[in-house]
């Protein structure tokens, strides 16, 4: 089980948005193969009666108060942005309809 | 004046031997001479250091109180905001970025009157062990400038040994502060996980990264840990309790009566043989200082590599998710009619090197619907394994210690095309952020083999950090006595006026 097709690598690629090219995907497949197997150590102590850690704190439900404090103007929040327009965030069309 | 230690520059700040201006100034000109060679800056802010020194020198002249490091410079880790400077993390997809607001670690900084230098280089989104991973060229080891100088802060780490800042700040996934300094015979410090603020800190992988101090010596790196360590209510993970007493420790630095267990899974094979011997000649001069040498196990240390190789790209995969071409860094192939999903990847591959995006596909998968109990939730069962041994063992011991890595610092481009062989620089390190515990690695000596610095890890367990400043004071005053002069000053002067 620990390996993987050409097609899973494309397919996991797909799912994060990373457009890769043919020679990263071959790259990424032998590489797996061997990272995989290492890592698929972590089943041989991993019993069912082990509980899982997700965080090293404890800590449930941190609240702040309810009051407004000081925050970006809307000119610092773009002023990071690709494209913006009418002091809002300009991104390529989201739907398939015509511009 | 650039060869003195942080605690030094500070009293002759105190004393009016100098100012701020005349150090931060030599700082500037040391980087200027070296930094071709080093490549330990990504970015340096001349101007901004130079009006903040001349801001403290102004308030010290007024009679206002300052803080202990107020006047001196600091290197800053490209991967902490900083308002209206450059912050890369290491990456193209965030080139020319200029963050609209300060992390709470440079707001701690400023506030005590800390003048920043500039930022250092890193392996991109702190993913690497050895800085080669950067997308502006690797930083290189000012012990021998055809090596690495560990990772992910490997600028941080040379800029302290290369004498071009004092103080800087690095932050440490699974080894980054730690194995950096190990290889550079510096000091660095992770603090316990929740100790210093992580606002600010661009993510990697949540519950395990932690900003801490990084200097040339024990004392230095207390008093930048008490600057920038404290409860942040901008970070829900911060440890709402009083700060360790850091300082005090590293002045006092006695380990008499203490129980020192030395992890017998962290040594042995696999380790250069220097490396060993130094680590060995270390533990008699802690026990010649009172402190009791004691043997502790921790089994399930073996499994925590492949544990970290799993929950770290996991939650990197879902962390970088942010880098989308929308709101800000990079945008590739915005055409007319492309839509935002093209521009989204196209984006991300051409702004993401080569590490980032093995990492990111591994913790797709490791997540993904099937596989997800079998890799990402066995991976999480071995975090309790670890944190379990930690806690056994710290029954029988004050602190535990081990070599910080298996070998000294390795040639650039040797590791580069094995990830497995890379990723066992940090077998040493990583068992202590799966359990959010504290971390220091200090020099040790040279490893006779090969002339290169060995680091002498010490943990402690949570929000007891001041026992590592303890152990890593006594051992450090008892190297020093045996040395005659601080191990860097074996180190090549790279042609400049150090």
């Amino acid at each position: 089980m620990s390996s993987l097709s050409r097609d899973d690598v494309a397919n996991l690629a797909r799912l994060a948005r990373i457009e890769m090219t043919d020679q990263e995907l071959e790259n990424l497949t032998t590489e797996f193969g061997v990272i995989l197997n290492a890592v698929a150590r972590v089943q041989e102590v991993a019993t069912t009666d082990v509980p899982a850690t997700s965080h090293p704190l404890a800590l449930t439900n941190i609240f702040r108060s309810d009051v407004v404090i000081p925050s970006l103007t809307p000119e610092e929040a773009l002023s990071g942005a690709p494209a913006s327009e009418e002091q809002r965030f300009r991104v390529p069309q989201i739907l398939g309809e015509e511009a | 004046m650039i060869n003195n230690s942080a605690a030094q520059m500070s009293q002759d700040l105190v004393s009016g031997a100098t100012t701020s201006v005349a150090l931060t100034q030599a700082h500037l000109d040391r980087i200027a001479e070296v930094d071709d060679k080093v490549h330990a800056f990504l970015h340096v802010d001349t101007q901004g250091a130079l009006e903040q020194a001349a801001l403290v020198d102004a308030a010290r002249a007024r009679g206002e109180k300052m803080g202990p490091l107020a006047g001196v410079p600091l290197a800053l880790k490209d991967v902490l905001v900083q308002k209206g400077v450059p912050t890369t993390c290491g990456s193209k997809i965030l080139e020319g970025w200029r963050p609209p607001y300060d992390s709470t670690v440079v707001t701690n900084l400023k506030n005590a009157g800390v003048v920043i230098l500039g930022k250092t280089n890193m392996d991109e989104f702190a993913m690497g062990s050895s800085t080669e991973n950067s997308a502006y060229g690797p930083t290189h080891n000012p012990w021998d400038l055809t090596r690495i100088p560990g990772g992910s802060g490997g600028g941080s780490a040379a800029a302290l040994a290369a004498f071009q800042a004092p103080l800087a700040i690095g932050t440490d996934t699974g080894g980054s502060i730690r194995q950096p300094a190990a290889v550079t015979g510096t000091v660095g410090v992770k603090p316990t996980y929740g100790g210093v603020s992580r606002y600010g800190l661009v993510a990697f992988s949540s519950s395990l990264d932690q900003a801490g101090p990084c200097a040339r010596t024990v004392l230095d790196t207390a008093l930048l840990h008490e600057v920038i360590a404290g409860h942040d209510p901008k970070d829900s993970t911060s440890i709402n309790a009083p700060v360790p007493q850091v300082v005090a420790a590293a002045k006092n630095g006695e380990v008499k009566g203490m129980k020192i267990g030395v992890v017998k899974e962290l040594n042995g094979d696999g380790y250069q043989a220097g490396v060993r011997q130094r680590f060995e000649e270390s533990l008699e001069l802690l026990a010649k200082a009172g402190a009791e040498i004691v043997e502790v196990s921790a089994p399930n240390f073996e499994y925590a590599l492949a544990a970290y190789y799993l929950i770290a790209p996991s939650e990197c995969s879902s962390n970088l998710a942010r880098f989308d071409a929308m709101r800000y860094g990079l945008r590739v192939g915005d055409t007319d009619g492309a839509s935002a999903e093209s521009v989204m990847n196209m984006t991300r591959e051409v702004g993401f090197g080569r590490e980032v995006k093995r990492r990111i596909l591994l913790g797709t998968y490791a997540l993904s619907s099937g596989y997800y109990d079998a890799y990402y939730g066995s991976a999480q069962k071995v975090r309790t394994l670890i944190t379990q041994d930690f806690n056994s063992a710290f029954e029988k011991c004050d602190v535990m210690v081990s070599p910080t890595c298996p070998t000294t610092a390795f040639k650039i481009g040797e590791k580069a095309n094995d990830p497995l062989a890379m990723y066992l620089n940090d077998i040493a390190t990583i068992p202590v952020n799966m359990a959010g515990i504290g971390g220091m690695s200090l020099p040790c000596g040279i490893a006779p083999e090969d002339g290169l610095p060995v680091g002498f890890q010490i943990m402690s367990p949570v929000m007891q950090d001041q026992r590592m400043y303890s152990v890593g004071a006594a051992l450090e005053a008892a190297l020093l006595s045996k040395w005659g002069a601080p191990l860097l000053s074996l180190a090549p002067s790279l042609g400049g006026a150090a």
